[in-house]
């Protein structure tokens, strides 16, 4: 009973610290999300009209997966002759991360696009960039943002690894509360996180709904689920 | 009087008169010998050779993997012939633009090809939208075009999936009308439909084959679809060859060869068809039974 008043003590006390860090987390989350969803899409793109490049093209987002984080942020400096404690480092490794996510989501969406709508808007006259704009890429968006919900989660849980080289993020909150072994302070840190990956993914599925209002199958949770368990199989 | 009109078309700037010649409507196709070979070495269409009179309905039946579709394909660019020219207004497809060339064709697919995530509006908007036609007024004119095609206003907001077979073809013939095209190609635009739905289609097809005087390249494997709508039937037998050319008339009282006998159902005395005199000048083809079984030529 004392600890609950005494956590929301510290929290009131502290409430500056933990909005500027959930803020900055969430900015800091924004970036990889949004670069690694552009860079998947014109790779899975190209994964599926050149069907040459697919195997390499997945294959090459499999690797990408498979760096550990720890070393890749410790690595990072040197390869962008950034500073250790530079941001752009985090940017960097967790678009790569978003980007080994989503390669095989994209392509698997280009993929699926059903052929009739392709073959007849080319018939109509639709040009390869009319196409794709207004063809392929909303066919594509139930499964791509499906595929931008796992990465949103995802990403926004990595952030935190920042803090081990100082960016100024939630994880602060779990690398000091550890020290301090004060528990309550990674407990408000995760709900912290867990607060911006629900806002992005609230407007993630508002903006499927806004965008594809054909499609009526986004909801709130079986989206990423489904997603996630094909994934694994 | 002819050197007048001559000396006219002299004066015009060139571009001015391509399009009073496309105004006044050519639009003739034709085949110069056309072949098309797949890389697995098969033939699709071996050395075809057909003029697609202008304003006139004309219907490729043959049966599956006669080459129909592939044929069709050849007038629009979405199949390059291996040789041969496909020519219209005698200027060879191969040298126009193939985007352009297909906006200017409006095309009926098979299965309807709608855009799923498109309401029906849009649909039918698609192409004008393309070409630049601010929304609103593609949008007025992609009602009037439903009208045209007989379907209610009311279904303008749906989504393609949310209407029946038939009306999704209709929707489909109305996207090719959208550009105001003078040449139409159907490819099997009625075989998803049942009978009676497919008989008014057929018939919606000549009402508005009066109206609009389009040079309208048809496909089925129907033999009875084809002379129902047809000015010039071309049944074609494998690759695309020519078994018989001609009206349905002529294709009926004098079939070339037992292949087209059996193609068009005469010789099993199934059915003998006779041609009888309708109203407004329409000669009606009755079956035995008295039941109507297409129509043949113009209207006028
Ligand atoms: N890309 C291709 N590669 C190899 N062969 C092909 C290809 N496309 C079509 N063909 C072959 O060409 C022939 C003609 O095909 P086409 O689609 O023109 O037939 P069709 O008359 O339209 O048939 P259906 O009535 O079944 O639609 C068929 O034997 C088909 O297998
Ligand atoms: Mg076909």
């Amino acid at each position: 009973m004392q600890n609950e008043e005494f956590w929301m003590s510290w929290l009131f006390e502290n409430f500056d610290l933990v909005a500027s860090l959930t803020l900055n987390h969430a900015a800091l989350s924004f970036t990889p999300i949004f670069l690694g969803f552009v860079i998947a899409l014109v790779l899975g793109w190209t994964a599926n009209r050149w069907l040459l490049f697919r195997s390499w093209i997945i294959a090459g987002g499999s690797i990408l997966y498979t760096i550990p984080s720890l070393p890749l942020f410790v690595i990072l400096p040197y390869l962008l002759g950034t500073r250790i404690t530079d941001e752009r480092n985090i940017i960097v490794a967790l678009t790569i991360y978003a980007l080994a996510i989503l390669i095989r989501t994209v392509a698997d969406a280009f993929a699926a696009v059903p052929t009739d709508a392709i073959e007849a808007s080319r018939a109509i006259g639709y040009s390869s960039w009319n196409r794709f704009w207004h063809v392929e890429f909303p066919l594509a968006g139930p499964v791509l943002l499906a595929g931008l919900r796992v990465v949103s989660a995802s990403t926004i849980a990595l952030v935190s690894v920042g803090a081990i080289i100082g960016s100024a993020n939630l994880g602060y909150l779990f690398t000091n509360g550890k020290q301090r072994d004060f528990l309550d302070m990674i407990l408000i840190g995760i709900g912290a996180s867990f607060l911006i990956a629900l806002v992005f993914d609230i407007v993630l599925v508002l903006l499927g709904r806004v965008l594809m209002p054909w499609n009526k199958r986004t909801s709130l949770i079986t989206n990423g689920r489904r997603i996630l368990s094909t994934k694994g199989a | 009087m002819a050197f007048l009109l001559e000396l006219t078309l002299y004066l015009l700037p060139t571009s001015r008169f391509a399009r009073l010649a496309r105004k006044v409507g050519a639009d003739m196709i034709e085949f110069q010998n056309v072949t098309k070979r797949f890389p697995d070495g098969s033939f699709a269409v071996k050395d075809f050779s057909l003029v697609v009179p202008s304003r006139k309905v004309t219907v490729f039946v043959g049966s599956s993997g006669a080459g129909k579709t592939t044929l069709l394909r050849m007038i629009n660019r979405m199949v390059n012939p291996t040789s041969g020219k496909v020519l219209i207004d005698g200027e060879d497809v191969a040298e126009l633009d193939p985007v352009a060339l297909r906006r200017k064709i409006g095309y009926v697919l098979q299965a309807t090809g709608l855009l799923p995530h498109r309401r029906i509006i849009d649909n039918v908007s698609s192409v004008p939208r393309l070409n630049g036609v601010p929304k609103k007024k593609a949008r007025e004119d992609a009602l009037t075009l439903l009208d045209t095609v007989g379907l209610d206003r009311s279904l303008a907001d749906r989504y393609p999936d949310q209407l029946s077979g038939g009306q999704q073809q209709r929707v489909g013939v109305a996207r090719a009308l959208a550009s105001d095209p003078n040449i139409m190609l159907m490819d099997e635009p009625f075989g998803a439909v049942d009978p009676i739905v497919r008989l008014e289609l057929q018939e919606e097809i000549n009402r508005l084959q009066r109206e609009l005087h389009k040079t309208m390249v048809f496909v089925t494997h129907n033999i009875d679809e084809a002379f129902a709508i047809a000015d010039q039937v071309v049944i074609l037998k494998s690759g695309g060859e020519i078994a018989q050319v001609g009206t349905p008339e002529e294709i009926l009282s004098k079939p070339v060869d037992d292949f087209v006998s059996t193609f068009i159902g005469a010789d099993k005395g199934k059915r003998t068809l006779h041609l009888k005199q309708g109203e407004d000048g329409v000669t009606v083809i009755v079956d035995d039974e008295g039941r109507p079984a297409g129509i043949l030529g113009d209207a006028e």
